[in-house]
């Protein structure tokens, strides 16, 4: 990646004649330094004015837009992105947590473009064809580094949410054990085909090492239900059948129970019980518990 | 490979020790429907804990065993499935239809006589 980005600063600078580009690229650049307080508080104003990164305090913006800016302009002069995509990074890691959306970013890098091409134009207004080829040097050059912002902050993001996968696959689906042979899979949340071999696999872990007859599968907390994981559900009762276990599934909600009547799911050999109650004491009948309350002085 | 059949007063019990060849399996299929009438027994206990694989032919013969058993007049549990045994043979859509199945030997035993003494 940088050295792309080296090579297309080359050819600016290497520009040997005197109106080349990476002359006017120096004389913009300069222009940016000169005037950079007075673009800086533009850009600030139009920010706000854009409503944009709401979530951050007028001095925190201001000392960010100061910091993008110069990280900018530096951008601009050296022809190497890697400073300010470091900078895109960091800026990211502090911004994501406070929920500023990818629009916000590349809103506000879009409009740092827009406040300096109006400077632009304000500035060689009398020189068409000198505007013309300033544009032709800047252009480029402010597409790239906004290019850049965003896709660093995409990334940025893109790590956060993968590493959020993973720390929600890490939480384990426990498998209790209530009672002597009787065990409980509370599953909650989204079930990808990745979690549910795992819960498949430590099910059957916890049949052998529990010695269950029974298991009762809970998924009133399992939102909604695709075609696949349906079967990865039937697969795994039938599973738990070869090891000698009975499985009642509870808790399906009216949306799940309509899905997988729609998309024609075979639930035949499944046992179903409406709540996680009626399937424990569906599983005590099995098991030949009989729980009667202690103080028995209504019999 | 032999499988050697044991008798357990009135059930049979086949303990699988390594894995089978489709030879073997037939030659057992052949050993348990005979031996289920001349020892008189009621029930048949195929225990697998030592298999580590199970194809779709070991797993059709399982199933005809336990459906030639029946025709016989006994009753055939298949004990000891690995859990990752179990999982591949769901995967591969084997689910030992109509065949009853048990954690383990001590499992297969106490089905059996619980379903004698009820029958009894």
């Amino acid at each position: 990646m940088s050295k792309r980005e080296t090579v297309w600063h080359e050819t600016l600078i290497s520009d040997a004649s005197p109106d080349g580009s990476a002359v006017l690229l120096r004389e913009l650049i300069a222009h940016l330094r000169q005037n950079q307080s007075q673009l800086r508080e533009e850009w600030a104003r139009r920010i706000t004015e854009a409503r944009l990164l709401t979530a951050m305090s007028k001095d925190e913006l201001f000392a960010e837009a100061t910091a993008v800016y110069d990280q900018y302009v530096e951008a601009l002069e050296t022809g190497t992105l890697e400073a300010l995509q470091a900078y895109a990074r960091s800026l990211s890691e502090r911004i994501i947590p406070r929920g500023v959306e990818t629009h916000e970013v590349v809103g506000i890098v879009l409009l740092l473009r827009d406040v300096l091409a109006r400077s632009l134009f304000e500035k060689y207004q009398a020189d068409f064809t000198k505007l013309d080829r300033i544009l032709d040097a800047y252009e480029p050059a402010a597409n790239r580094i906004a290019n850049t912002v965003a896709v660093g902050f995409v990334q940025e993001r893109e790590r956060v949410i993968r590493q959020q996968q993973e720390a929600i696959r890490e939480l384990s689906t426990p498998v209790l054990q209530v009672r002597e042979r009787l065990l409980i899979l509370p599953i909650i949340g989204v079930i990808d085909p990745q979690r549910a071999s795992q819960l498949t696999e430590q099910l059957l872990r916890g049949i052998r090492t529990n010695r269950a007859k029974v298991v009762v599968i809970d998924i009133t907390g399992v939102a909604a239900m695709d075609a696949t994981v349906a079967n990865h559900l039937v697969q795994t009762v039938e599973a738990s059948r070869l090891l000698g276990a009975t499985v009642i599934v509870t808790g399906l909600s009216p949306e799940i129970a309509q899905t997988l009547v729609t998309i024609g799911v075979d639930l035949g050999k499944m046992n179903t019980v409406g709540d996680l109650q009626g399937g424990i004491e569906q599983a005590e009948r099995l098991l030949g518990y009989k729980v009667v309350p202690l103080d028995a002085s209504g019999t | 490979m032999e499988v050697p059949v044991l008798k357990q007063g009135p059930f049979l019990i086949a303990t699988v020790q390594a894995a089978l060849s489709d030879e073997d399996l037939v030659h057992l299929r052949k050993a348990m429907i005979e031996r289920v009438v001349t020892s008189r027994s009621l029930g048949v206990i195929i225990d697998v804990t030592a298999m580590d694989i199970m194809d779709s032919f070991a797993s059709r013969t399982l199933c005809e065993i336990a459906q030639m058993i029946h025709l016989r007049g006994a009753d055939t549990i298949i004990v000891g499935i690995q859990p990752e045994v179990a999982f591949a043979m769901v995967q591969l859509g084997i689910t030992l239809e109509g065949v009853v199945t048990a954690l383990d030997l001590e499992e297969g035993l106490s089905y059996l006589k619980e379903k004698f003494d009820s029958d009894a």
